[in-house]
């Protein structure tokens, strides 16, 4: 006895150190971000409470900005006299129409986890399973697309970014319709890529990029972004047009969740297709 | 020595929030992420004892990652710098660390020795936390490339700053 703690007297320095990093790596495993979003668990709960809280602080920074971006986004949907809208809870709004089946529906959501500048990024969202979200579906913010839902658990979601290298969003150039698809550089949060648009097609510098209404998950025109330049390298059979993103992942904080009423519908017919 | 406490007490908090509410968000061209907040570190002093310099370098790794919602990352980069200090200070030592004024600053240490003695424990820690960070070695290079810049402008930082704010106290 008295010589372990000669032994531990002479290397505290380094059992200390070991102790240590034990601990930061346990907390490492049992709470990183990225296996929490492959492996979705109780701790995600834990760390998504946590994440909140600090989001709930962080957040009144940002009121200002937050504010504004509200007040642009009232501003505009009040100018296109979409007042059916009525209010039934306190964050989900339905459309009322006997003339219109409703397809969609916002569910507005708040980011309470967010990265942009690693190699493959994931939102995190302070809504889940209980509150009516579903994998797969679409996430966008008053500016433009964000993402598509990943993992849900109870009370939280994990977002794939369309920053994320197996992220393909089916895109259209607004003005002339042609339809292409949206992937990310991995460059920089601002610009992606636009690809499969063929050569005959007229683009310009400055035209609108928004989603096609080709996948069952994004609505049809949701903004994704504006094209910053283009070019077709010699042999290619397709142009290479860089898109400025129109939404800002580095200052997002509210996102709208899009339930698609008819995805299951649209997903059999897909799927009786296939089979013939 | 109670002087000296609060001294450090007080950078640590500065540190951090400068680094939480400022230096988080800087992103230049999606590459560096400067970590200034390990200033804190190589600044305490030379007669801190080991467990107390461990000790500390796990709290303010913690407190950094409470607030960037990178549990545990930061605090196991942290800590293994801690743990080469003592080392690197000796390939660096000026023979004066047992006079009660000396610290590790510029105007003890030189440009030189101080420059080369941050560099390395910035090193070791932008190398740790830029690969736990990517959790793979698939991308060996892009991650090696990422930590180099960020290496850089912490240095850059950290040794400006000690013009910046230690002026009057050094010779």
């Amino acid at each position: 006895m008295r010589n372990l703690i000669v032994f531990i007297g002479k290397h505290h320095f380094i059992l200390l150190f070991f102790i240590l990093e034990i601990i930061a790596f346990t907390l490492i495993i049992n709470n990183s971000f990225y296996q929490q979003s492959v492996f979705v668990s109780g701790t995600n709960e834990f760390t998504g409470k946590i994440n909140k809280t600090v989001s709930d602080i962080t957040g009144y920074f940002n009121l200002r900005e937050t504010n504004r971006l509200l007040a642009e986004e009232n501003a505009r949907l009040r100018s296109t006299g979409l007042n059916t809208f009525i209010k039934t809870s306190d964050s989900v709004f339905v459309k009322k129409d006997t003339l219109y089946r409703q397809q969609y529906k916002y569910i507005e959501a708040k980011i309470i986890k967010n990265s942009f500048n690693r190699r493959n990024n994931y939102l995190m969202l302070n809504k889940g399973s209980d509150q009516g979200i579903k994998r797969e579906m679409a996430v966008i913010s008053s500016n433009g697309i964000v993402g598509i839902v990943n993992e849900v658990s109870k009370n939280f979601s994990s977002v794939m970014s369309v920053l994320h290298k197996d992220a393909r969003i089916s895109a259209m150039i607004k003005k002339s319709k042609y339809k292409g698809t949206v992937v990310w550089n991995e460059s920089n949060y601002k610009t992606g890529d636009l690809i499969d648009i063929e050569p005959h097609v007229v683009v310009k510098k400055g035209d609108t990029v928004v989603t096609s209404g080709n996948s069952q998950i994004f609505p049809e025109g949701i903004l994704i972004g504006i094209i910053r330049d283009f070019s077709i390298k010699p042999g290619d059979n397709f142009y290479s047009i860089r898109i400025n993103f129109s939404t800002d992942f580095n200052r997002i904080e509210y996102v709208y969740v899009v339930k698609n009423f008819y995805n299951n519908e649209q997903l059999k017919l897909l799927n009786t297709q296939k089979n013939e | 020595m109670n002087e000296k406490v609060i001294r450090n007490i007080l950078r640590l908090i500065i540190l951090v929030a400068l680094q939480v509410l400022i230096f988080n968000n800087v992103n230049l061209s999606g590459y560096i992420n400067p970590y200034i907040y390990v200033i804190f570190i190589i600044m305490l002093p030379f007669e801190i004892p080991g467990w107390l310099l461990l000790v500390s370098a796990f709290f303010t790794g913690l407190m950094i990652d409470v607030f960037s919602n990178t549990i545990g990352m930061h605090t196991a980069a942290t800590v293994l710098m801690a743990f080469c200090r003592p080392g690197v200070l000796r390939m660096f030592s000026i023979g004066k660390e047992t006079e009660s004024e000396a610290k590790p600053t510029v105007f003890y240490m030189g440009l030189y020795r101080f420059t080369m003695y941050s560099l390395i424990l910035i090193s070791i820690h932008h190398l740790a936390y830029f690969y736990i960070e990517a959790f793979r070695f698939s991308e060996f290079f892009k991650t090696f490339f990422r930590a180099l810049l960020s290496i850089s402008f912490t240095t850059l930082v950290v040794v400006l700053s000690q013009y910046a704010f230690s002026k009057g106290k050094g010779k």
